[in-house]
């Protein structure tokens, strides 16, 4: 059998090179006369691993990293391909034993990293399909019963409770269902719709079609961002795949269910992530955000009843599916059930994808699991959250990772996104660019949302400029109330979390120009 | 808005009917044409307007919507920078600060030698990469001074 050799086609791993990695190990492969196979895997998500490339052997796959292509030479002159019997200081071990790895719960990314991400054989002898099969032996209803008693709650941001979506689109009426996955993931420091897009495509289909399955619809779009072609290229492959297989067709497993898939492209607007701006996107307009009622349960795409979901949400399904809601519902804290893809990013030393359950602290995760800043320097704030989530201080780190807990603290969870600052920050200027970044994307439906943010801009400008500050500081909190209570989405009615967690955690960046150079 | 001449008419067609069965089948349209374009040229609209049966008035108003649907012809090379958040939080201010010296342009600029058009993205899903770029579609991260000199050479060359 010939050795396999795994080197990611994530993103993330090729923006750091994974590609002249892979060109340098087929060279060295053919220049030494070693037959191997190379698979193009997803990423296990340690970004500062990454490329990481793994090898097949007899105790199992073993992982090297950081990879540079100048370091593949002396890869092979350790004996890469028959296990790294003379240890190479790029050798990490076993990648399953890695505490990164080892700390974590993998359901909905059990796959990712693991397999070829467009082999449905690879899929299915992982666990792949499992769901789908038991959901074709069920009722609507019980698939729908056994959703919502999972607890699955959305991962898109609001964090709403998936059966009862699908329940209200199951007792819909309407000549055609749709289903719907939002995959805009516009959210900075965001990306695991990305890597699981990337990493697992057939997890997301699967999906995608035990929702068809429970509410009825036998069309569906996945709705992805333009900023992710090499998602779009791994989808588009997978669904091929799929096809071929009769996973998606006409008779879906040859179960009589009929199921279409398509992928469409956003053309960058922030705001078509909010879930109507979405749908209106889709049909071929301006990304409006719709007031609700109706709601898109009820009339969706084309005025009919739809499912939308967030990728990560409907790729959780099939282990629901699979395992039963009581095993996915164990894990987590209070009103927060199963897992949560936590993305470490910014400046962290340990930055990539952790699932996890419920529950671990804000400290734990950046600190802990993170490793503190990249920079060396002490953590000084965390966006949690996305452009719309708030900057909190290392005083509430002990605050756990759980819906109603970062409420409580008025934050919020978001798509589980980290972005970690070090001292260096200016939060006068991060408080700027949440209102520049509201201007820049707001879809101009509402007032407070339009003129607020712009207005914002000015105002915090001014206060930099230490003209009447205690004045500046009174009319933007009086800005952020009027966008909170005035606007139609989150875009507008979120932007005063970064702005006032900012203001209220971080005063001493908000005082006149003066002075704050006086304390620097 | 002028009309479209002949040729463009004719390599857009099979755009149209390629999508005009389809739901929802104006973004794919434009998609289309930005693909073989590199921008969506105005005058196009009143051709799918025609051909969807929607009012250029409506066309006009998709296509001015949308970040990507640019009016105008990009330089050899399109560079767009993440400006958002993970990215300033690893120095990233500095290297888009940097790299519009290199390059001699401001965001949302084409040089004047015509060999690049830089432009603000915010969030490539590369957030644990930061500060991260797409030049020509194909993804870099952790840039720094280094990678900013090698981008510069290479929109350059
Ligand atoms: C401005 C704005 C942007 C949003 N962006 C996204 C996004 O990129 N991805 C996403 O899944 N949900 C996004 N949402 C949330 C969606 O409106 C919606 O709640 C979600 O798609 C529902 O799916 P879920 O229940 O599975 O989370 C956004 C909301 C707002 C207000
Ligand atoms: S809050 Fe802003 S983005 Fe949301 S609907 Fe109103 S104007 Fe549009
Ligand atoms: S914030 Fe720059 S890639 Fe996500």
């Amino acid at each position: 059998m010939a050795v396999k050799i795994y080197i990611p086609r994530d993103s993330g791993a090729i923006a750091l090179g994974a590609n002249q990695v892979a060109r340098a190990i087929e060279c060295e492969l053919e220049v030494r006369g070693i037959e191997a196979t190379i698979v193009r895997n997803g990423s296990r998500g340690l970004y500062w691993l990454e490329p990481m490339v793994e090898v097949e052997t007899e105790n199992g796959r073993v992982a090297y990293g950081p990879v540079k292509p100048s370091d593949v030479s002396s890869l092979f002159d350790h004996n890469l391909t028959s296990g790294g019997s003379s240890p190479h200081p790029l050798l990490l071990g076993r990648p399953e034993d890695l505490p990164f790895l080892a700390r974590q719960t993998r359901l909905t990314f059990a796959r990712c990293g693991i397999t070829n991400p467009v082999s449905l054989e690879d899929y299915e002898a992982h666990g792949g399909l499992r769901g789908l099969r038991n959901a074709l032996a069920l009722t609507p209803e019980q698939i729908v019963e056994q959703v919502t008693e999972s607890g699955l709650r959305g991962r898109g941001g609001a964090g709403f409770p998936t059966g009862i979506k699908w329940k209200t689109v199951l007792d819909a009426r309407g000549p055609q269902k749709y289903i719907i996955c939002n995959a805009d993931e516009g959210d900075s420091g965001t990306f695991a719709d990305r890597m699981i897009m990337e990493g697992d495509p057939f997890v997301l289909i699967e999906g995608m079609i035990i929702a068809a399955i429970a509410v009825g619809a036998t069309r569906g779009y996945i709705y992805l961002r333009s900023e992710y072609p090499y998602a779009e290229t791994v989808l588009n492959q997978a669904i091929e795949v799929a096809r071929n297989a009769g996973v998606l067709g006409p008779s879906v497993l040859g179960s009589g269910h009929a199921f279409e898939l398509q992928v469409r492209m956003g053309a960058g607007a922030y705001v078509c992530g909010e879930e109507t701006a979405l749908l209106d996107s889709l049909e071929g307009k301006r990304g409006m955000v719709r007031a609700k009622p109706p709601l898109p349960a009820h009339e969706g795409f084309l005025g009919r009843p739809t499912v939308i979901n967030n990728v990560i949400s409907l790729a959780s399904v099939p282990i629901i599916m699979d395992r039963g809601a009581t095993f996915y519902k164990d894990f987590g804290m209070g009103r927060s059930r199963g897992t949560i893809p936590i993305q470490i990013a910014g400046n962290v030393k340990h930055g990539g994808l952790f699932e996890a359950a419920f529950g671990l602290t804000l400290g734990e995760i950046v600190e802990d699991i993170g490793g503190g800043t990249a920079t060396g320097r002490p953590v000084r704030a965390v966006q949690v959250g996305g452009p719309l989530g708030a900057y909190f201080p290392p005083s509430l780190f002990d605050t756990p990772f759980d819906y109603e807990a970062f409420a409580a603290k008025d934050g919020l969870i978001g798509h589980a996104g980290i972005v970690v600052f070090d001292d260096s920050v200016d939060m006068l200027k991060q408080a700027r660019f949440a209102m520049e970044f509201c201007a820049v994307e707001s879809c101009g439906k509402c007032t407070p949302c339009r003129i607020g943010s712009t207005r914002g801009v000015e105002v915090l400008d001014r206060l930099a400029d230490g003209v009447e500050p205690e004045r500046q500081l009174e009319i933007v909190t009086d800005l952020c109330n009027t966008m909170k209570f005035g606007s139609l989405c989150a875009l507008g009615g979120f932007t005063p979390y970064p702005v006032m967690s900012a203001i209220t955690h971080f005063p001493e960046d908000f005082r006149p120009a003066p002075l704050r150079q006086a304390a620097e | 808005m002028q009309p479209a001449s002949t040729d463009l008419i004719t390599s857009i067609m099979p755009i149209i009917d390629r999508w005009k069965q389809e739901e929802g089948p104006l973004l794919p349209i434009l998609n289309g044409i930005l693909r073989e374009f590199g921008y969506v040229p105005r005058e196009v609209i009143p051709t799918i307007a025609d051909a969807l049966n929607l009012s250029r008035a409506d066309v006009y108003g998709v296509v001015s919507f949308y970040h990507d649907y640019r009016a105008e012809p990009t330089g050899r090379h399109v560079l767009k920078l993440c400006r958002a958040e993970a990215c300033q939080s690893m120095g990233g201010d500095a290297v888009a600060e940097r790299l519009q010296q290199l390059l001699g342009v401001r965001f949302g600029e084409t040089s004047i030698d015509g060999s690049v058009t830089l432009e603000p993205v915010y969030c490539l899903g590369l957030c644990a990469c930061a500060p991260s770029a797409m030049l020509d579609g194909e993804v870099i991260g952790r840039l720094d001074e280094a990678k900013a000199a090698e981008i510069a050479a290479e929109v350059r060359s």
